[in-house]
């Protein structure tokens, strides 16, 4: 995207926010969720027109775990490794994603179709352990239903290419 | 949902009330109330929803019938659930394809299911009625409850059921002082951790000279396997709207935030939708009701630290900075947002304020312990056969919630502990079980209350790997600011780390006891100062294993990998190719109907082989002598 639009988008995000300095978070949030994470140019922009510098908006944005500085696929695969995931067997998912996807944790695979994440705890302890993939929620997940969810979101992008 | 009036006034919202009351009454029709909040709709809820829509409208039912989409009922093992009113009847697990059976049969010919009720795990006997299960008996679910009788999202359904009625009672009867008084005198404590008496913060709220205040609410629910926050906010916000609205009257603030966690989307939309509704019934903003009382709440969205469930640093994540603590004093009631005096109560907290302004603070102080009143919601979860939100008294003891109103451990397997209050917390063993739960009680065993989350451990959890867990979250968590936290946590959990890996060394454990009281000590917030307790409580129960790792290079629960090896009992094995087929790294050599080998050399311990064996004769070895495998490299 060229850097003018960018910036007019950024403008307008920042203008739902009354300008506001205290909506710096928030301002993030609506960035990432335009762009999927939160490009460089965009920080820039936000830190000159809150008037905020530039190191105080990086702060922000690496603290916070919801943000990302590096874009993300196309799909998002969030494990839960809350206690109650953990303890049944959550760690043991992710492995499996690690190895069907062939990246770590917090890393995109190279055609940029899958980013795999974890979450502290979605708090749905019961039905652990937890996935979400894309906002939809799966639950009493394993190694095996891994592949399945997978295989899912694999043939939704083979629809959509070739359309 | 109908358009929303305007109400102008004390009395005007009375008679709203009332005609809410009787229009609920008249209504005759049968009520399928399905449980809608994140876990129902995870098993796929919205969609028997559909169905049974699509049945009703197939009838032409609409005037037999209705449904109610709620949020969590609780009992989140038996979702997606309906409850059938006017009978009460409870069926779980309901697929769409049961949609259209349940209005043919049950709303049309009044025959119950039998397939849909359910079974109780250690009787085996099945239940017809939702007071007929074992999970709800022993429990009192005075905040909860309410979750199965309203759609959260029409504020209509909350004034049928008598909501607004307290706000009314302190607007109308009571001056700020009264109100105090009575939550002082009810005994209410702070449900988010510490347990700090509510009544004596507002008191000092309201003491604070100051032209702003203001008062939050705690909704960032981090804890990990605690989520009673998140099913109050999506199954029940005005009830702690409610709450805001009236303890905003007696300390005297004018504005509110929610600090909700950005995990929780559905929660957010419900009680974003609140608020909104609330403002255009009149009930927030400028003279509300007519009176001189001027009130309003925003939304803050989290966005993942767990840190920030620390009163200083969510009030900088408000602020729109990095969400560090700083040193208390000053407290917020002095100086809080924006410098401001700030009163912050946890979801839980202000859920209960309705309630006894309701029926009184000498209702209240009766349910409960002497130091503890009131009941407690608990997130009981891990591995328990009844899995779900808890409401019980305190003062009931956790055999009590564990085995009567869990069902007890799945599989038959045997208890081992239970972790409570989420990493600030510690885990309890079977000698503790008798313990009756409140603040005191769980802080002299070595844990916490703290926001309710109870995971249950039976014999297959390593209490070393737990301790692993819980120090690599806090690490991870830390926010750095202060020395003891930041390299703590960390040093504890490189310790910890290496006991699991087979690494262990004499002088380890003492050594990780002496960090942990330093880190308790010289932290600054709450995060690291409670930081140890997981490591301390393991310790302090669970040494031998420990010293198993450490000294014999064994892992006695089977979880560890480096300290285990999967192996195929050839007794059990029947042959059925099932984790042949299972495994990755085709480490899995036999035929079908012949004993399967897995080939060390080959396995990764990835555990799809344990998973997939039907006939538990996959196992990690770990006492025994391991059965040297053919070409098996030993570790």
């Amino acid at each position: 995207m060229p850097v003018e639009a960018e910036h007019m988008k950024v403008k307008c995000l920042i203008a739902k926010h009354n300008n506001e300095k205290k909506a710096l978070i928030a301002i993030l949030q609506d960035i990432q969720a335009e762009y999927n994470y939160l490009p460089q140019n965009s920080l820039r922009a936000v830190s000159k027109m809150l008037d905020v510098p530039l190191i105080d908006v990086i702060g922000v944005a690496t603290f916070y775990r919801a943000f990302s500085l590096k874009p993300r696929g196309r799909h998002v695969a969030t494990v839960c490794l809350g206690t109650a995931c953990h303890v049944r067997g959550g760690p043991k998912v992710v492995e499996e994603f690690e190895r069907r996807l062939g990246v770590k944790t917090g890393e995109t695979t190279p055609d940029n179709k899958f980013t795999l994440e974890t979450v502290a705890c979605l708090g749905c302890c019961a039905i652990g352990p937890v996935v979400v993939m894309d906002g939809n929620y799966y639950a009493h997940t394993n190694i095996r239903k891994v592949n399945t969810i997978l295989k899912k979101y694999a043939k939704e992008e083979t629809k959509n290419e070739t359309h | 949902m109908r358009p929303i009036k305007k109400i102008k006034s004390l009395k005007e919202l009375e008679a709203v009330i009332e005609k809410e009351i009787e229009l609920r009454k008249s209504d005759t029709r049968a009520v399928l109330t399905v449980s809608a909040g994140t876990c129902g709709q995870a098993r796929g809820s919205l969609k028997v929803i559909d169905s049974l829509k699509s049945a009703i409208k197939k009838g032409n039912l609409e005037y037999k019938v209705k449904i109610r989409v709620t949020g969590c009922h609780g009992f989140c093992e038996a979702e997606p659930n309906i409850i059938i009113h006017p009978h009460d009847l409870f069926y779980q697990k309901v697929e769409p394809k049961n949609g259209k059976d349940i209005v043919d049969q049950t709303v049309l010919k009044n025959k119950v299911i039998d397939s849909l009720l359910f079974t109780d795990p250690t009787t085996g006997e099945k239940a017809t009625r939702e007071s007929e299960i074992s999970f709800y008996k022993k429990q009192r679910r005075l905040v909860l409850g309410d979750n199965a009788l309203i759609d959260p999202t029409d504020i209509y359904d909350y004034l049928s059921i008598g909501g607004y009625r307290s706000l009314l009672k302190v607007l109308e009867t009571m001056t700020p002082e009264n109100v105090i008084a009575t939550i002082k005198k009810a005994g209410l404590r702070g449900r988010g951790g510490a347990g700090f008496p509510t009544g004596t913060k507002w008191e000092v709220a309201k003491r604070i000279q100051g032209d702003t205040k203001y008062i939050i609410c705690n909704a960032d629910e981090g804890d990990p396997g605690a989520y009673m926050d998140r099913s109050l906010l999506e199954g029940n916000p005005h009830r702690v709207l409610e709450g805001m609205i009236i303890g905003a009257f007696a300390i005297g603030a004018s504005e509110g935030y929610v600090y909700v966690r950005d995990e929780y989307p559905l929660a957010v939309k419900n009680i974003t939708l609140a608020i909104n509704q609330a403002r255009k019934l009149g009930l927030l903003g400028k003279k509300i009701l007519g009176t001189k009382f001027n009130f309003d709440v925003h939304i803050a969205k989290g966005a993942g630290a767990f840190v920030c469930g620390e009163e200083t640093a969510l009030i900088a994540s408000i602020e729109g900075r990095v969400g560090e603590p700083r040193q208390r004093p000053p407290f917020p009631a002095v100086r809080g947002l924006w410098g401001k005096p700030t009163t912050i109560n946890n979801v839980e907290t202000w859920g209960n304020v309705p309630m006894i302004i309701d029926k009184g603070a000498d209702w209240y102080s009766r349910i409960g312990t002497d130091g503890s009143k009131g009941t407690k919601i608990f997130s009981l979860v891990g591995k328990i056969n009844n899995t779900g939100l808890v409401e019980v008294p305190m003062g009931i003891s956790l055999r009590e919630i564990i085995f009567d109103v869990g069902g007890g451990i799945p599989e038959g397997k045997k208890f081992k502990a239970v972790q409570t209050g989420g990493p600030s917390g510690g885990c309890l063993p079977a000698e503790m079980l008798d313990l009756p739960i409140d603040y005191e009680s769980l802080t002299k065993a070595g844990s916490i209350m703290g926001s309710g989350g109870m995971i249950v451990m039976d014999e297959k959890t390593c209490m070393v790997d737990v301790a692993k867990y819980f120090l690599n979250f806090l690490r991870d968590e830390s926010c750095g600011k202060c020395v003891s936290c930041r390299e703590g946590t960390q040093r504890m959990w490189e310790i910890v780390k290496n006991i699991t890996e087979g690494c262990g060394k004499e002088g380890d454990l003492e050594l990780l006891e002496e960090l942990a009281m330093i880190v308790k000590d010289s932290s600054l917030c709450g995060l690291g100062q409670t930081a140890s307790n997981p490591v301390l409580s393991t310790l302090r129960y669970f040494r031998d294993e420990y010293e198993a790792h450490i000294k014999e290079k064994r892992c006695p629960a089977g979880v560890c990998v480096n300290l285990i090896r999967y192996v195929v009992i050839p007794e059990k094995c029947t042959g059925c190719l099932a984790c042949k087929n299972a495994c990755p790294q085709d480490a899995i050599r036999g035929v079908i109907r012949g004993v399967h080998i897995i080939d060390q050399a080959k396995c990764i311990k990835c555990g799809a082989c344990l998973e997939a064996c039907r006939f538990e004769a996959v196992d990690t070895q770990r006492d025994e002598a391991i059965r040297i495998v053919e070409g098996g490299a030993q570790r």
